[in-house]
């Protein structure tokens, strides 16, 4: 497993943003944590109900507010406690993540993805190298030349 | 608002890699803050006091705490808040010990992570709003779904309760696979002299309803108040009528029915009843074999019925079922053998498996209780078991111990060797896993009082050799090559989740692993609850277990209903979607897509329609408010405002 023991010392944090769903993903960072899955230190989980509550802009504000990167976790497709919460989240971020290149951020600071109560060693796995990818690309940049369409989205 | 911050040290599981008094230090700047302070056990009686005195002595109008994960905490801390006088909604957790000390021992970090976690559950909290619950009645009757020993045995306990049970089984009897079973370990009693009578009792408790031959088509509502519908499949045969006589099943001129209760080793009819002792004792006709269905020439069966019980023309029933609780007991499949072709299982008739060889020693099976190999009858001389057929074997997607079978393996070896005391026995093993009460000393005395011959080691291959076969595999121990001949292999054969557990965990909107085996509430504190509220889980469905704990389990659920209905009503989650009516612009999108249909219009004067949230039917999800348009529609406790105050305190 890529980086179980070995995380990369960073003098400099990154600002990672995680919204995890309650039932599955923010229950697999727990199991994580019980099992003393070690991992990197940028991420900073915000629980959320599920990811169908995940509005896209969350994650837009986000990067515009100057996030480094943003992930989102939640229930396997199939699997969501509210039955289809995440299949709609899945059509949004998708989008999201087409749509953010037009807004001048780079798409790969930006992963969704679905991670089970019970796969601690999972959500050990993303968050690591969702973290070692954010830190290749370094800190954001900001957005301010893109003034157009941030105040489109960010009213 | 006056705000207070607690940070947990937990005695070190925290402040062993987190400076928690720097991390109170700085929510003291924050703004709103008006006390901040850490503690050694926060969840701890003299913590929650130390919370509870701050309220008051400070006035504080919200409290964070900074501790372990609010799946863990958040019930407690919103408790002690409210006997302090605050709306249990004016609380909010940072997760500093499985998101931050239990992940990372660089101090430094940890302690900005911790710091600034604690900033944003402040900057969520100054928008927080007390909400109130309401009271729901509860409909004080309860679902089993699944009638193995597990459900009959939640169902037998929900009814002494003086509880009305509804107990829907998909097969024509209940039992599960301890009907099938010949005896138990570590006592070898009798399976179905032990069952038996439970099952009896199932029929005759006058508060228990039960459906076999029945599947739950779909449920809606909540805890509480749950509406399932239940599909009765046609069984053509009236059970009104039926007396469970017999006499259509000898007449039936279709003789070529694998017997699936007896593992399809003899034939049944085309109708049949599974077993002698089967609960139900009905009659059903199998479509698939039937020659009145097949080639629409028979009537044998309805002719000589003497209560006229049997109509071909029956159809699939849906009956619905109002309940407030339900215990889900579905129990187990069997892996296939045929998957590991080396063994020959499937291919080989003297390769079998271990529930088949349990219909061998049972005096109700196909051989009448005489070991008999299937092939050609013959009793045979030299059995060699082999242990973790799909259990054990990540290569097969059976990473998991199955949990009953070494101790299964033991009884069939003892129970050969009382039957035919000349007969050699041969286990081919992996490790021993024993760990119940006398079970060790079960297996001990398979090795010791009965001869058993035990050889740790994988089997390579089996292949037949004139009319025996031959297990060709390693003694690690002594690190050489062995090869046993036998007349019989029988292969146990591992646990895997039963067919339709992920679809029936979908209706039911609960979780389950990898595997296909349902995920309580808790590993260790909540083993029989689900997340969602008011359903249960007992038996095998669970995970791997052996009857007495799935018994075990099967008490412990309906004692958990039973708590749940010793009151009237319940409180509501007060967690739910509520529409602001001068935004909306009725557009309806909320109403779509709602999963729960907890979204209605409502008329307003002048025939302007507004959407209405239904506070006791949403559950809480958050999707209509994602959906809206102009964010009319708000989740309460998680709205816009909330979410991106965390977003702005983390990265403005
Ligand atoms: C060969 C063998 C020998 C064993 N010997 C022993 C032993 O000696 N001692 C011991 O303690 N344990 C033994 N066990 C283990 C034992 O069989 C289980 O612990 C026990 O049967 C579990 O009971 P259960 O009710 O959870 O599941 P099951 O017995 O599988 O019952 C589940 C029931 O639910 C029904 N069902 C499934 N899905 C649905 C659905 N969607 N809707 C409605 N109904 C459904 C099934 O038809 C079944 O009737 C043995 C197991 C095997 C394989
Ligand atoms: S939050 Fe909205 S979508 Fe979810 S259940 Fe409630 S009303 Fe329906
Ligand atoms: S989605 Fe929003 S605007 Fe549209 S009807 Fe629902 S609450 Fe009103």
């Amino acid at each position: 497993m890529s980086g179980s023991n070995s995380v990369p010392v960073t003098e400099q944090g990154m600002k990672i943003v995680g919204f995890l769903c309650n039932w599955c993903s923010y229950g697999g960072a727990d199991t994580a944590g019980v099992c003393r899955f070690k991992q990197p230190t940028d991420l900073r989980i915000i629980r959320i109900p599920c990811t169908g509550r995940m509005d896209p802009l969350f994650a837009a504000k986000s990067l515009i507010y100057g996030a480094d990167g943003v992930l989102v976790s939640g229930c396997h497709p199939r699997d969501c406690h509210y039955a289809v919460g995440n299949l709609y989240a899945r059509r949004r971020l998708e989008v999201l993540k087409h749509f953010l290149p037009f807004m001048g951020i780079d798409p790969r600071r930006f992963h969704y993805t679905w991670v089970s109560a019970s796969e601690g060693q999972l959500w050990q796995r993303v968050v690591t190298d969702f973290s070692e990818q954010i830190h290749q690309l370094g800190p954001n940049p900001g957005i301010g030349a893109e003034s157009e369409i941030f105040e489109k989205l960010g009213n | 608002m006056r705000i207070g911050v607690f940070v947990c040290q937990c005695g070190t599981n925290i402040a062993g890699t987190v400076d928690t008094q720097e991390v109170a230090r700085r929510a003291g700047n924050l703004p709103d803050v008006a006390y901040a302070t850490s503690y050694m056990y926060t969840c701890s009686e003299p913590g929650q006091q130390e919370i509870q005195r701050a309220i008051r002595e400070k006035n504080l109008q919200g409290v964070v705490v900074a501790a372990c994960s609010p799946r863990m905490h958040e019930p407690t801390f919103r408790r002690a808040v409210e006997r302090a006088g605050l709306n249990r909604f004016m609380f909010e957790m940072a997760n500093i010990r499985e998101h931050v000390s239990w992940i990372n021992n660089d101090r430094e970090a940890n302690t900005r992570k911790a710091a600034e976690l604690v900033e944003m559950a402040v900057a969520k909290l100054r928008f927080n709003q007390p909400l109130f619950s309401s009271q729901i009645s509860v409909n004080k009757r309860v679902m089993v779904i699944g009638g193995g020993v597990a459900g009959i045995q939640a169902a037998l306990d929900c009814s002494d309760g003086g509880l009305d049970v509804v107990l829907v089984e998909r097969k024509s009897s209940i039992g599960g696979k301890m009907a099938q079973l010949d005896k138990t370990f570590p006592t070898v009693d009798c399976s179905s002299c032990i069952l038996g009578p439970k099952m009896v009792d199932v029929v005759q408790k006058d508060n228990i309803t039960l459906h076999a031959a029945s599947e739950v088509e779909s449920i809606s509502g909540y805890v509480g108040n749950f509406t399932v519908e239940v599909r009765k499949k046609a069984t053509y045969v009236d059970w009104t009528a039926c007396t469970g006589c017999g006499a259509c099943i000898e007449k039936c001129p279709s003789r070529k029915v694998p017997d699936v209760f007896n593992e399809n080793l003899a034939n049944a009819r085309a109708i049949n009843i599974p077993f002698p002792q089967a609960i139900p004792k009905k009659a059903t006709i199998n479509r698939d074999y039937c020659l009145h269905f097949t080639k629409g020439k028979c009537g044998t069966c309805q002719k000589v019925c003497p209560t006229g019980a049997v109509n071909y023309e029956m159809q699939d029933e849906i009956v619905t079922e109002q309940v407030g609780a339900i215990i889900v007991a579905t129990g187990y499949d069997l892996f296939d053998a045929s998957v590991y072709g080396e063994y020959g299982g499937g291919r080989y008739a003297d390769v079998i498996s271990g529930i088949q060889y349990e219909r061998i020693l049972s005096a109700s099976g196909p051989f009448g209780g005489h070991i008999k190999r299937p092939s050609d009858g013959k009793e045979p001389k030299d059995i060699v078991f082999i242990a973790c057929v799909g259990s054990r074997d990540a290569s097969v997607g059976r990473p998991y111990c199955s949990g009953v079978c070494c101790m299964y393996i033991a009884k069939q070896a003892i129970l050969t060797r009382d039957h035919l005391p000349d007969t050699r026995v041969w286990v081919f093993y992996m490790d021993i896993r024993a760990p119940g009460k006398n079970y060790d000393e079960f297996v001990r005395r398979a090795q010791e009082e009965y001869g058993v011959q035990y050889i740790r080691g994988r089997v390579g291959k089996v292949y037949p050799k004139g009319d025996r076969m031959v297990v060709q595999g390693n003694d690690t121990l002594l690190g050489v090559q062995v090869e046993v001949e036998a007349d019989l292999v029988v292969l146990a054969t591992g646990i895997e989740a039963s067919a339709g557990a992920r679809e029936l965990a979908e209706k039911l909107r609960i979780s389950y692993d990898q595997y296909g085996f349902y995920m309580e509430s808790h590993p260790k504190l909540r083993p029989v609850e689900t997340n969602t509220a008011g359903v249960y889980l007992a038996g095998v469905c669970q995970g791997p277990k052996d009857i007495p704990s799935s018994v075990a389990m099967g008490s412990a659920a309906a004692a958990k209903v039973q708590a749940l209905f010793s009151r009237d009503t319940i409180e509501t989650n007060p967690q739910v979607a509520l529409v602001n009516e001068r935004v909306c612009i009725s557009c309806g999108k909320c109403i779509q897509v709602c999963p729960f249909g907890a979204i209605q219009w409502k008329e307003l004067r002048g025939g302007i329609r507004k959407a209405e949230v239904l506070p006791s039917v949403c559950q809480g999800c958050g999707l209509c408010n994602a959906t809206c348009p102009p964010k009319a529609i708000q989740l309460q406790h998680a709205t816009d405002n909330q979410i991106l105050a965390e977003v702005n305190a983390l990265c403005a």
